[in-house]
């Protein structure tokens, strides 16, 4: 006996030392909570860093390119801190395990891709009909189907909002640089909580992968949103209670709340309903938790456009190409500004409104064939959309600033 | 500083993004700004790859390298393909074991068979790599060398740190002795 008892101390300390050699230096910044440094991170890397601090506790997923970066950093890192890592059979499984969680008191998030996610839409409408608080990272890469995998694409923007049968709203963040990816996933994890609903978080593959010189915020500045408990008793309580701006407690499984949840239409107390009433009342709690909340919701960045008589609108990646090209034709004299959504869902009406006011011509560049140009179609005027101009690429490379200028050149 | 461009070429195995990685890193030791992106197939070995770092004193927009400072080609086909993106002042790095022909001859060219180099000194292909990542710093300064070997040492495996110091190391001297 005190032989084997050895053994596995030997054996531990070998397994301590080869973790402690592993460890990346990114990683290594991450462990010391404050006085952060400057540190080359890949945007896979911060989208799970952010997970981490935001205090995610479980991940289910099914690892694909270009997410897979998520999922491996997760099963390393959740178990130590004393979370939960599941390698799923597929996304259907995966979708459907975060959500449990979740209701289980879990903050629980999964990473995947187009393919990925197409399977989970079903998953996506039972997280947002029954109010549970999820967070799905989908990595966008070119499709339609498996597509190409390690290329860029923005072709899944209107999936996101209208993937699911059924007509529930969406709360969508979309980052462009690495400390996004970071402040983005810890954004969409307190929004999931505070909303109770499914929040995605799209990337682009380029973005995913890249690596860049960041400097995370210290922990004591990071703000995480919990979801709201029941202060009832467990007999009084309502599993959909509407309380202020919609957003009512949330019990969790094993804490003596009984509740029951269901992806039919329910009433108050999460029982199936067929009475139009309480149908309706359903769907426009649904509808009014997210649009009586837009000025928390919608996040946008206003880049030079104040004097600007051509406005720019892309998200992502693509706002990237979009801010090199405003700095070329600046540097030419030519007044062009950015207008960029961080939250594309709900989108960014009012900002768009007001921008349309001001600038002569938009042009939208996406790496699709057109699916944020119809947005802005959608808000001018005089439904003349001769100003709205399109600048669109499938081919799996991403926009050059000078296809943006070539664009701004012919409009101008 | 303007934004410095830096493509390294040629095909999956052959440790480029890994190269890329280290020279980004080393970059932000120097407290520069920088970004790395890639491309590559889906094939883990074979096909083509290359890795883009851009250092900048300011904000960098757009992350890919598009009209090159220097160019590091290791196969013919990433030579022919990228040749022509470099810049006119830029400085060009060819690996003659599989680069025959050249195209245009840039200003600034510099030919080595670096995998020749790396089985014949270092034992083994592996370390091209790095062998031709310190050729070229020590040609175009872009990072500090202390940088470099602190970046190499935080990046690659406890166990590999001496193999590739050297080679490092073997990168440097080259760049010194060429054309001597």
């Amino acid at each position: 006996m005190p032989n084997s008892k050895k053994t596995t101390k030997t054996t531990k300390a070998a397994a301590k030392e080869t973790k402690a050699q592993q460890t990346d230096t990114a990683l290594k910044e991450l462990e010391s909570k404050s006085k952060r440094k400057n540190v080359l991170m890949q945007g896979n890397e911060a989208v799970s860093y952010g997970a981490l601090d935001a205090g995610c506790n479980f991940f289910a997923g099914y690892p694909i390119t270009p997410s897979t970066e998520i999922a491996e950093i997760l099963a390393a890192e959740l178990p130590k801190r004393g979370g939960v890592f599941i390698q799923m059979e597929d996304e259907i499984a995966s979708i459907c395990a975060i959500t449990g969680a979740s209701l289980a008191g879990a903050k629980a998030l999964t990473a995947t891709s187009g393919p990925g996610f197409s399977l989970m839409q079903e998953g996506i409408g039972f997280a947002k009909i029954t109010e549970t608080p999820c967070v799905v990272v989908n990595v966008q890469r070119v499709g339609p189907s498996t597509g190409m995998p390690t290329s860029p694409a923005q072709g899944d923007i209107m999936q996101a909002r209208w993937g699911s049968h059924g007509d529930a709203p969406a709360i969508v963040l979309y980052p462009d640089s690495v400390k996004e990816c970071y402040e983005l996933t810890i954004r969409a994890i307190n929004l999931s909580e505070k909303y109770r609903t499914c929040v995605i978080l799209l990337l682009d593959e380029v973005l995913g992968h890249m690596r860049e010189s960041v400097r995370l915020p210290d922990m004591e500045n990071v703000r995480v949103i919990n979801r709201i408990k029941p202060t009832v008793p467990p007999h009084w309580y309502k599993h959909y209670d509407e309380n202020q701006k919609y957003l009512s407690p949330l019990a969790s499984y094993g804490e003596g709340y009984r509740f029951h949840v269901t992806g039919l239409t329910h009433d108050a107390l999460g029982f199936p309903t067929n009475k139009a009433t309480e149908g309706a009342e359903m769907m426009e709690r649904l509808r009014k938790k997210i649009s009586y909340n837009i000025r928390d919701l919608v996040q946008i960045e206003s880049h030079q456009l104040e004097d600007a008589k051509i406005a720019l609108f892309a998200a992502g990646i693509s706002a990237r190409s979009a801010k090199a090209a405003v700095a070329i034709a600046r540097s030419e004299g030519v007044k062009v500004g950015l207008l960029r959504p961080l939250t594309i869902w709900p989108f960014p009406d009012e900002a768009v409104r007001k921008m349309l006011q001001h600038v002569e011509t938009v042009i939208v560049p996406e790496l699709n064939q057109g699916q944020l140009i119809h947005e802005i179609k959608r808000l001018t005027k005089d439904k003349s959309d001769s100003n709205v101009i399109g600048l669109q690429r499938v081919n799996g490379k991403m926009i050059t600033p000078n296809d943006i200028l070539r664009k701004i050149k012919e409009v101008m | 500083m303007k934004n410095y461009e830096i493509r390294l070429s040629g095909s999956g195995g052959q440790g480029l993004i890994l190269a890329g990685i280290i020279l980004a890193r080393a970059a932000v030791i120097d407290n520069l700004r920088v970004t790395q992106t890639q491309s590559y197939g889906p094939e883990s070995r074979g096909g083509s790859s290359r890795a883009d770092v851009i250092i900048s004193d300011q904000e960098i927009y757009f992350p890919e390298a598009q009209a090159f400072n220097c160019l590091l080609a290791l196969t013919q086909e990433a030579c022919d393909k990228y040749l022509f993106d470099l810049r006119e002042q830029g400085t060009l790095i060819v690996d003659t074991t599989y680069v025959k022909n050249l195209a245009m001859a840039a200003e600034k060219t510099y030919e080595l068979p670096f995998t020749e180099i790396a089985i014949e000194k270092l034992g083994s292909a592996i370390t091209t790599n790095i062998i031709a990542l310190g050729f070229m710093v020590r040609l175009i300064k872009v990072v500090s060398e202390e940088s470099l070997a602190q970046s190499l040492r935080e990046t690659v495996k406890p166990a590999f740190i001496d193999l590739n110091i050297k080679a490092m190391n073997l990168g440097f001297e080259l760049a010194d002795n060429y054309g001597k």
